[in-house]
């Protein structure tokens, strides 16, 4: 088992209490699996996907455990965690290719970032450009400036450079949201491309557009307000969802070919709620049309069929 | 013009539920005003500051009514220590030097207010005129506002003042002003450049609105803050410029003036005689006054500035 | 109603302005009442900038913009005024329409004493609630809140109730839901058709082929500032003729079809129109050159119409490539 993550909580540190971002999350990801993380904003992905390789000051580990291939991370201790960033878990953090400093050449700033890892630029050089071709780069790229690539170009250097020392474990936050279509076709399928070369063991790709995740992914695991609600192959998701958050959610996307006058979609009333003080039971009690007297209980997250678990009373 | 990428969508939309939940945003007009007043009242630094401003402030206002010997009198005895009918002893004149002190505060706190309204107004003006319109006339007075920060503004009031006299205190805070106001348009510029992009100011627009109007009505309310403490920051220089100009001599002289206590002191010799309560007094409550006001504009930064706040 | 003809928009870049960026190059298009029109494109096709033009937020550098029969090419205060009381816009970042520090009601009270300053106050109260339930918001749940205590979906409606109040004939929609959740982008989208339906025309510019494809009745395409493919949504999409919309299609993250099945589908289309320009095509069935296309429009940027109300324009990609007819 790649990753094994344990009824871990995450939660941020606020003036007016703690705002409990994930609250409770175990799941697996097995070797070579590209496994999407779906979810609106609030529902804690971004915070899962950051925890698992560095808790920032605001945010504080509550309980649960992270193991990868076995080891068990040290995700509450920063100095630690050094050991594992970026050689055994890497992060693609939201908004990474506007994050490139915009004085320094590109190859520069990879330079510098090895260096700060203890790696000679020199070594990993020719590694370097050969993975720049594999996703359509050329290694000239290296002499210019971010300012002079395009938002996919500049994306899949990001990528390339997150798995330089090849990771057990690479992390993508919304790596495909800010692109223009095409673009975002590109980098999908060079993700896909690097797990199957062995780049990467395993991945997990968080992002609120499923479509994508569709494309890419063998897993999705779908999250609401801090907790799991549904984890399954990803046909499985899209054709045969089990959790009502997840029906209506895929009933909320119009694909090209829907039509309003043919078949008027709906969306999801309401709002999630507010994680300072989250309700006890299942969060999305207030939205769900199964709703019941049941849910004033927290479903647990249950395998209801192979490699298919949800989190629903109305379900398991 | 730049081509804009499609932006992230959704994950931008409650920007961190972390961060929404647990600051209060400062500077805000209407119901806020309270929340403001509160911290801005228990902020020592605003607190001491404003407390000393207003006591000089109160001095230089009431007290004259409630001298006993007008500044110019030849009161007393000449060159006496501080006593009971005294109490700032007497210059070499015999005149009483608290009587001056505190009609000068008057006029020290008279070209300060002057001073700052004059400089404040041609600044805000051509900053907001400047952020907002761009183009052309953005160049215009941005050369204007750099050339006049260039000029050695205080050579030059040495120069208009020497060859044309200043009369009366509002003249001489008119002449300060005129040159004070270039880093107040940069600043003002600035601001204004960034809230210029903002969705509101085009829906403004939208609106049917002219642009004097959305200029006061939606991007100044924006700065309220920062336009607050301009105007102490202009206050406080105002004063010290114009006492740096009264003590060399070149201030009104038909009124009292602190710098011009100093300067007589000087001119009458008050440092060899010993007569340390003729210009110890002014320059210290020259530098007090200025002082407490900056500490008072430090304060004002961390009350309108929740991050800043040290609870 | 709406009409474009050959819209341009110009910028002076380079180091002493010598340079020209076109980023809106002989736009021509139209909007009646009681239908969607969207404008797609990607990132840099001028689309923003069209529906900027269009609200008299930019300046237009050549072309003509026609609304109802009268010339709104370029207007002075006053017309202006008048003309946003038939024409408004809402935006694509709802925190950022609103001013921070009021409360959203006072952009109603903007509009009010605009354009309303004598409706008395209790009218006013009326006209603003039935604004408000057509977007089928809850006063009390709205006014008299900050912008940051509403979620992105009920700013948005609000500002098309703002649009509203206006009793207006043409809304501009630039990118409104890419902001929001998707469990509320479906309610804004669904509130834009039964707008439509009320006779409201609507403008909806948007990168999201989807999108388009749900709400519009027609669509354009843009592709680096020039219109490349126009016509009735069923159309284009079950049909897309230029090798843009047809990469654009492709490209688009399908729920029931992986990329492959897409490719797979799009080798054949693609085959069929290999080596051939449309456009130049029927240029040469009409026994025209290449420079000598109707209406003076210059080299390449005009548009045929291959079938009843479908339009395509030249084939090649970038202005100084070669036309794949040769």
């Amino acid at each position: 088992m790649a990753l094994s993550v344990t009824d871990l909580r995450v939660w941020y540190r606020t003036l007016k209490g703690d705002v409990k971002a994930l609250d409770g999350v175990t799941f697996d990801v097995a070797d070579g699996e590209i496994m999407g993380i779906a979810g609106e904003s609030g529902c804690g992905k971004t915070t899962l996907g950051k925890a698992l390789i560095r808790l920032d000051t605001r945010m504080r580990h509550a309980g649960g455990t992270v193991a990868l291939d076995g080891d068990k991370l040290p995700i509450a201790d920063d100095a630690a965690m050094r050991r594992y960033r970026y050689r055994e878990v890497s992060l693609i953090p939201q908004y990474a290719m506007s994050a490139m400093n915009p004085t320094r050449k590109i190859g520069k700033m990879i330079r510098d970032l090895l260096a700060a890892h203890g790696v000679r630029y020199a070594e990993v050089l020719p590694e370097l450009e050969r993975r720049l071709g594999l996703v359509g780069l050329d290694a000239e790229v290296l002499k210019r400036y971010p300012i002079e690539l395009s938002g996919g170009m500049k994306q899949r250097v990001v990528l390339v450079l997150s798995t330089l020392l090849d990771p057990s474990l690479l992390i993508g936050d919304e790596v495909t949201s800010a692109l223009d279509v095409s673009s975002q076709k590109a980098v999908a399928r060079a993700l896909v491309e690097f797990r199957d070369r062995g780049f990467v063991r395993s991945m997990i790709v968080i992002t609120h557009d499923i479509s994508v995740l569709f494309q890419v992914a063998d897993t999705i695991l779908v999250m609401y307000a801090g907790h799991l609600a549904e984890k399954a192959p990803a046909r499985t998701i899209i054709d045969a969802p089990l959790h009502p958050y997840t029906k209506m959610l895929i009933g909320a996307l119009p694909q090209v070919g829907d039509r309003y006058d043919e078949q008027q979609l709906s969306g999801i009333e309401g709002r999630p709620p507010s994680l300072l003080n989250p309700p006890t039971g299942c969060r999305f009690r207030d939205r769900c049309p199964l709703a019941h007297d049941r849910c004033a209980e927290a479903p647990p997250f249950r395998e209801v069929a192979e490699g298919h678990q949800v989190a629903c009373w109305a379900v398991s | 013009m730049t081509a804009t990428q499609p932006t992230t969508g959704p994950g931008t939309e409650t920007a961190d539920q972390a961060s929404v939940a647990g600051a209060t945003p400062g500077g805000r007009a209407g119901g806020d005003l309270r929340e403001t007043l509160y911290f801005a009242l228990r902020n020592p630094k605003v607190l001491v500051g404003g407390v000393v401003v207003l006591g000089f402030l109160v001095l230089g206002l009431v007290g004259p009514g409630f001298l006993r010997y007008a500044p110019m009198d030849y009161a007393g005895p000449p060159m006496a220590p501080p006593s009971a009918d005294f109490p700032l002893g007497t210059t070499t004149f015999g005149q009483d030097v608290f009587a001056q002190f505190v009609a000068g505060l008057r006029s020290t706190f008279l070209v300060g207010a002057l001073g700052a309204a004059v400089a404040g107004v041609i600044g805000m003006t051509i900053g907001f005129v400047a952020g907002y319109r761009g183009g052309l006339i953005d160049e215009l007075l941005n050369m204007l506002t750099n050339v006049v920060l260039v000029i050695p503004g205080f050579v030059v009031l040495v120069i208009i003042n020497a060859y044309l006299g200043v009369r009366s205190v509002p003249m001489q805070a008119l002449y300060i002003g005129v040159f004070s106001w270039p880093w107040v348009a940069r600043a003002v510029r600035s601001q204004t450049l960034s809230l210029r992009s903002r969705d509101f100011i085009d829906l403004a627009r939208l609106s049917g609105v002219g642009v004097s109007t959305i200029l006061r009505r939606e991007v100044a309310p924006n700065m309220y803050s920062y336009l607050f403490m301009t105007f102490v920051l202009l206050f406080g220089g105002s004063i010290l410029t114009a006492a740096s100009l009264d003590f060399i001599g070149l201030g009104p002289t038909n009124a009292m003036s602190l710098g011009l206590m100093m300067n007589q002191a000087v001119q009458w010799s008050a440092l060899h005689l010993g007569l340390w309560w003729w210009f110890v007094p002014p320059g210290l409550g020259i530098t007090l006054v200025v002082g407490s006001l900056y500490i008072m504009n430090v304060g004002l930064d961390e009350v309108f500035n929740p991050k800043l706040r040290e609870t | 109603m709406l009409t474009l003809d050959r819209l341009d928009k110009v910028y002076k870049t380079g180091t002493f302005g010598t340079a020209d960026l076109h980023a809106v190059r002989q736009v021509s298009l139209d909007v009646q009442r009681g239908e969607v029109v969207s404008l797609i494109g990607e990132s840099g096709s001028g689309k923003s900038t069209i529906g900027k033009m269009v609200l008299h937020l930019l300046d237009s550098s050549g072309g003509t913009m026609t609304f109802d029969g009268r010339d709104v090419t370029s207007l002075t205060f006053r017309e202006r005024r008048e003309y946003y009381r038939r024409v408004q816009g809402v935006f694509q970042d709802p925190f950022s329409s609103f001013n921070p520090i009021f409360k959203v009601d006072r952009t109603f009270e903007t509009l009010r004493r605009s354009y309303f300053p004598r409706v008395p106050p209790a009218d006013w109260r009326e006209r603003l609630e039935e604004a408000l339930g057509s977007v089928s918001l809850q006063p009390e749940d709205i006014l008299g809140k900050f912008p940051h205590q509403l979620s992105g979906g009920q700013l948005q409606r609000l500002l098309v109730a703002r649009a509203l109040l206006l009793d207006i004939d043409l809304l501009v929609a630039d990118e409104i839901i890419s902001m929001l959740d998707a469990s509320t982008r479906i309610d804004v989208l669904n509130l834009l058709v039964e707008l439509k339906s009320r006779g409201l025309g609507i403008l909806f510019v948007t990168h999201d082929l989807s999108l388009g494809n749900y709400v519009s009745d027609r669509v354009v395409i843009l592709y680096k500032g020039r219109v490349v493919e126009r016509g009735v949504t069923g159309a284009v999409f079950d049909d897309p003729l230029h090798p843009y919309t047809r990469d654009l299609l492709a490209s688009v993250p399908h729920l029931d079809r992986t990329w492959e099945d897409v490719e797979a589908e799009e080798t054949e289309r693609s085959a069929s129109l290999a080596g051939r320009c449309l456009y130049h095509e029927a240029l040469a069935a009409q026994g025209r050159a290449l420079g000598e296309e109707a209406g003076g429009v210059p080299d390449g940027v005009g548009l045929v119409e291959h079938s009843p109300g479908h339009f395509v324009g030249c084939f090649r990609l970038a202005a100084d490539d070669d036309c794949p007819a040769g």
